[in-house]
């Protein structure tokens, strides 16, 4: 608890210097390219286009129990890809403001939760993408919708406390960052993004696959987007419990590694 | 009143004789029970005090652990052992243009900065055109700063640094950069500064400016404190070694 007002304080001290930041990195990514924002807006539903296209052609989404796919498929892309941006973006923010760390004292955790934040950032532009898909499809709005910022801010906090854990092992081995992004396109896999878990006929290895999802953390984020912004019902409170939780644990565990490390992370920079 | 007390203070770095930076190399070594380092102290069992309104003058040859005590004392390194106390706030200027992006311009390089060292916006704000003017570079303000010269970041550096009253401000070999105009303009702003009230440490190799400006001086040599005490003393018996 002390360990947390402290970082209180120092992030009320220094929440200019992270909205600088993140001003920073938008300006330099938006400011080049000539399509700017929209970028992040076409990237995505691109994507979707592409995707929905090849899976409704080999499979029947109807029949496996998934009413709008395509509003289905694209939470999942950008929800996911918001959890991997994050994460990864944030594993190198530490190592790549060694030339600032060597030369004055700000503490260290500002530079992944400012990754993390940007990425949100861009994630909030993105989700004009889901609004395109919503109208385009006649997707119903319901009013349900609001919810579906409680499992955006936890996985918000889960992937500030998975980035501050990276980033501190990526100070003292680089390699994490391949290994990283191994990881997460397998992840990617058991996110259920382009398929529905639930819905698959029941076979052992089915059931099996279901069982080993349900340990996704993101599986859950997503899920719980879905529930409310797709399907319009409540959030269960397995879904309140599970977000909530992973995200504080998530954090506070990141906290501690990184407060852990952090003096020696100038001398191996 | 102490400023600044520096207590026992020695500072290890670990030169990784084969850096292992990746993991396979990491275990590799370790099962081998091969994961030494070179052990190596920059400084050691340094301790001095500064007080309140000093002008302290810091010198040595290259190497002799001058920078990285500025650094012990701004908290970028946190000491292996000894302890450091400062009071109040402290701007350091340990390289002029730390921070800075090189791809962002003038103005929003100097809001960044600014904030860097904990200024607030809105502070920043009313002393803008202060920091423009002392810096000399008002038809520049919108340029990206990878079409500078090192001479004109350092101007900028310098000019928020120096911007607040600082408590304590911290100088490493800032005052080499820029031509002889620049750095007298600097010097009295530390002259300045100094008349109201911060203390000041200063490094240079330039044993003129050392004597021009400090009353106390402290003399490294290889990490350990060789000599404490006033301007001439301390220089004198470093000019004599060193022979200039
Ligand atoms: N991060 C570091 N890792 C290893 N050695 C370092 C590091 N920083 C400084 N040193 C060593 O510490 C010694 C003192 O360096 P420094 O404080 O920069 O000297 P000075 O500023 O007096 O020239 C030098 O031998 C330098 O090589
Ligand atoms: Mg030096």
């Amino acid at each position: 608890m002390k360990l947390f007002k402290a970082y209180c304080q120092d992030f009320f001290r220094y929440r200019y210097l992270l909205y600088n930041l993140v001003g920073r990195d938008f300006k330099l990514k938006y400011r080049r390219s000539v399509l700017g924002v929209i970028w992040s807006v076409l990237n995505p539903l691109l994507m979707n286009v592409v995707m929905v296209i090849v899976f409704s052609t080999i499979m029947d989404m109807r029949s496996a129990g998934i009413k709008n796919f395509s509003v289905y498929l694209i939470i999942g892309q950008l929800l996911f890809s918001f959890f991997n941006e994050a994460t990864s973006v944030a594993m190198g923010s530490v190592l790549s403001s060694a030339p600032l760390l060597r030369k004055v004292y700000i503490p260290k955790y500002i530079f992944p939760l400012e990754k993390v934040t940007f990425s949100l950032v861009n994630c909030l532009f993105s989700f004009i993408a889901l609004i395109i898909v919503m109208v385009v499809t006649r997707a119903p709005l319901h009013l349900t919708v609001i919810l579906a910022l409680y499992p955006l801010m936890t996985l918000f906090v889960f992937s500030l406390g998975i980035g501050l854990i990276l980033a501190t092992l990526a100070v003292f081995f680089r390699d994490i960052m391949h290994l990283w992004n191994v990881f997460t396109t397998a992840l990617m896999y058991f996110s259920a993004i382009f398929y529905d878990p639930m819905g698959l006929q029941t076979s052992p290895s089915v059931l099996f696959l279901q069982k080993f999802i349900s340990f996704n953390p993101v599986y859950w984020y997503i899920t719980a987007f879905r529930g409310v912004v797709l399907d319009g019902r409540l959030l269960t409170s397995a879904e309140i419990l599970v977000c909530g939780i992973c995200g504080i644990v998530a954090l506070i565990v990141g906290l501690l590694v990184f407060r852990k490390y952090q003096d020696k992370f100038v001398l191996h920079m | 009143m102490n400023m600044i007390e520096i207590e026992n203070v020695s500072m290890r770095f670990n030169l990784a004789r084969e850096k292992s930076e990746s993991l396979k190399e990491y275990f590799l070594q370790m099962v081998q029970g091969k994961l030494h380092f070179d052990e190596f102290y920059a400084l050691r069992n340094v301790t001095f005090n500064v007080e309140k309104g000093d002008f302290f003058g810091l010198i040595g040859l290259n190497g002799s652990g001058k920078s990285t005590l500025l650094k012990v004392i701004s908290g970028v390194y946190k000491p292996t052992e000894g302890t450091t106390r400062v009071k109040g706030t402290i701007a350091p200027l340990i390289e002029l243009g730390a921070g800075f992006d090189m791809d962002l311009t003038a103005r929003e390089n100097i809001y960044l900065n600014g904030t860097v060292l904990g200024l607030t916006p809105k502070y920043i704000q009313e002393k803008f055109d202060e920091i423009v003017e002392f810096s000399e570079l008002k038809d520049f303000l919108d340029v990206p700063l990878k079409n500078y010269s090192s001479g004109m970041i350092a101007r900028i550096g310098f000019a928020i640094a120096t911007i607040t009253q600082p408590d304590v401000l911290i100088a490493d070999e800032i005052l080499s950069v820029g031509d002889f105009l620049f750095q007298e303009k600097c010097e009295k702003r530390m002259q300045h500064l100094r008349e109201n009230g911060t203390t000041m440490i200063l490094v240079s190799h330039s044993i003129q400016q050392i004597e021009r400006n400090c009353n106390k001086v402290a003399w490294l040599e290889k990490g350990r404190l060789k000599m404490v005490g006033d301007t001439k003393t301390v220089c004198d018996a470093y000019k004599q070694i060193h022979q200039e």
